[in-house]
């Protein structure tokens, strides 16, 4: 038997504690932030559906008390898709890592917010491949030496907000887990918006990425993302600059109106209908 | 109507109300038909940038607790491989459509073949069983399309209808039955409070019984191995036991899935042994041939995975079993496994079009009375 409860309780799998997650990775502070965020909000916990991918940050599928998937590498967005539009009333969340929604899920992700279907992604953007080791992601900086950059990353990486904005999201914003305020405001409005909405946030893997660019330890990742990162909303998506070594903009870049892709399906169905009555 | 159609229709009258596709020759008039007649009847068709995010989405709106379906052909399943691992996994009902054509790669897309058989399935990593039948005739279609959806729900498992360029294109005249006159099945459905309610704790059958998103179950759908509660494991028992399960919950019900006929083995010495169109020409021809006096006969799988166990007894009884397949060597292998060896005589056609009468009867004749 549990003697003192955890506010959070009731939407996190306690039973499944401790998580699997390294000393200092921020997924944890996502986790949180999202919790709470379904708590703010009042959502039942029938009404959400958390789908993830494969990697470490996939594995908030096991720890949020909700009906959850844990679906294959780069495949939770079609997934979560299917699910949105079998069932629209439902609060359809995606998260994923920066390797399973910028790399092998990427298509999903820029026709899911060109579609505009009512899901919130959340992509945790750690900079690297962390659970299979610290291999390059296309969110890695150039010139960073990982697994299999061994001379250095030739490529430049993603910018994901300006991504998003120009695929037709409805919202994007970006944090750090060092805001961890701001990341649940942020999703709870998020959650409230009618269409795709986006959510990057830039987290600490002290384990595989904090090693290749000198910040070794979960404090002084931390204390560097808190240095770098300033807090500059609604500024034309092309100008939220990240650079890990000077400069992450964080904040709204988007929030805008656009019809939702299952109101119209919803629409559509009305008219298929009435045309076989006449 | 067509073969293509017909599966469209079939599918609806099955209770299927998601569709999720991507353009493919020869099976693109099923998203066709399935994007006019689902929202008529409240359901949701959409098509999707590629196969891959077609099968998942199928498997999402399953999981929402829609019957669901997607179409393609040989090259749109080999980008289906691995999430159809993932439905075999997490025990989707799903009902997958593999219009066959001529291969590999892109082939000939116009054309039609037999070259899936093994394709579909060996299609993912690991261990498990998928269910493929394969009709012979736009009727057939209907009813195996609608049978399609009542194993894929009551044995939760990816079920493949197989067709070819030539069948999903064929003209013939069918009866598609109303929703009142066929048989439907559902999912097994949990009957414990959701407190106590554990995604993977096998019934008597073997198939768990399957709460849906939104029905306040909290459940899981999880592609690592799982223990009963959905919970990812690698305890070598847990693995062990869910995968023999997954494959036992086909194997050992076989005897209720899988389904064959046969024609004319009452006198026959040499038995025919083809599937889905090219059995349908190969009847016409042995008919003839019989009537020249040639003692054989037809046996046809119907389903294709897994095999029905009476093939080894009706080909214990025979002479000579000629396969005749339209590709290079695929169900042979297994027929081989099933009887003496020495029996099985393979009969390949890889001519881009199936065999016409006299050339089917030609190639019958041949083998008859070869050494």
């Amino acid at each position: 038997m549990r003697g003192k409860q955890h506010p959070l309780d009731d939407y996190i799998r306690y039973w499944m504690l401790p998580t699997i997650w390294c000393p200092g990775c921020g997924n944890g502070i996502v986790l949180q932030a999202l919790a709470r965020a379904l708590k703010e909000l009042g959502l039942r916990k029938e009404e959400v559906v958390l789908v993830c991918g494969i990697g470490c940050s996939g594995r908030m599928a096991m720890y949020l008390d909700v009906d959850t998937a844990h679906t294959l590498h780069g495949r939770a967005i079609p997934f979560a898709i299917g699910v949105k539009l079998a069932k629209p009333h439902l609060k359809v969340i995606v998260v994923g890592g920066d390797g399973d929604l910028m790399a092998i899920g990427c298509s999903h992700l820029i026709h899911a917010a060109r579609r505009n279907v009512e899901i919130t992604t959340i992509m945790i953007n750690n900079g690297v491949y962390a659970m299979t080791g610290g291999q390059v992601a296309p969110t890695t900086p150039h010139g960073v030496k990982t697994t299999t950059t061994p001379y250095g990353n030739l490529e430049e990486p993603f910018n994901a907000v300006s991504l998003m904005a120009t695929s037709g999201a409805v919202y994007v914003a970006r944090w750090t887990v060092a805001h961890p305020i701001q990341l649940k405001e942020s999703i709870k409005k998020a959650m409230l918006k009618e269409g795709f909405s986006f959510i990057e946030v830039i987290s600490t893997c002290p384990t595989m990425y904090g090693k290749f660019i000198g910040l070794n330890d979960p404090a002084s990742m931390i204390r560097h993302l808190k240095k770098i990162s300033i807090i500059k909303s609604h500024v034309d998506p092309s100008k939220a600059i990240i650079d890990w070594n000077n400069l992450i903009v964080c904040g709204e870049f988007i929030d805008r109106e656009r019809e939702g892709f299952t109101r119209r399906i919803r629409r559509c169905v009305n008219e298929a209908r009435g045309a076989d009555r006449r | 109507m067509q073969g293509n159609e017909a599966c469209a229709y079939a599918a609806v009258v099955a209770g299927c109300r998601f569709f999720a596709g991507y353009p493919i020759t020869p099976s693109s008039e099923i998203f066709e038909v399935m994007a006019r007649e689902l929202p008529r009847v409240g359901g949701v068709c959409i098509q999707m940038e590629d196969e891959i995010a077609s099968i998942m989405a199928a498997i999402g709106a399953s999981w929402a607790g829609l019957k669901s379906m997607t179409a393609t052909s040989g090259p749109g399943i080999a980008l289906m491989a691995e999430a159809v691992g993932y439905a075999a996994m997490t025990e989707t009902p799903l009902v997958i459509v593999d219009v066959q054509r001529a291969g590999p790669a892109t082939g000939v897309p116009t054309k039609p073949s037999q070259g899936d058989i093994m394709e579909i399935r060996w299609l993912s990593n690991g261990d498990y069983e998928i269910v493929a039948m394969y009709p012979w005739s736009v009727q057939e279609v209907v009813d195996l399309t609608i049978r399609a959806f009542n194993l894929a729900e009551e044995f939760r498992v990816p079920t493949i209808l197989l067709m070819d360029g030539t069948l999903a294109h064929l003209h013939e005249k069918v009866a598609i039955p109303s929703e009142d006159d066929v048989r439907l099945v559902n999912r097994p459905k949990p009957s414990s409070p959701p407190e106590e309610y554990m995604p993977y704790k096998p019934s008597s059958y073997l198939v768990p019984p399957m709460a849906s998103f939104g029905d306040g179950y909290r459940t899981r759908c999880e592609g690592l191995a799982h223990d009963y509660q959905g919970m990812p494991t690698s305890s070598p028992d847990v693995y062990e036991e869910l995968v023999r399960r997954l494959c036992d919950k086909i194997r050992l019900n076989s005897h209720r899935i899988a389904q064959l006929k046969y024609y004319f083995l009452d006198d026959a010495e040499v038995a025919i042994l083809a599937y889905g169109t090219m059995a349908r020409i190969m009847y016409a021809a042995i008919r003839e041939l019989r009537d020249e006096g040639e003692r054989i006969g037809l046996i046809r799988p119907i389903t294709i995975w897994p095999l029905p166990e009476e093939l080894s007894d009706l080909m214990s009884e025979m002479k000579k079993v000629l396969v005749v397949e339209m590709n290079y060597g695929q169900l042979v292998r297994e027929i081989e496994r099933l009887t003496d060896r020495k029996r099985v005589v393979f009969c390949p056609w890889l001519r881009l079009e199936f065999p016409c009468l006299e050339e089917a009867k030609a190639m019958i004749r041949r083998h008859l009375h070869a050494g």
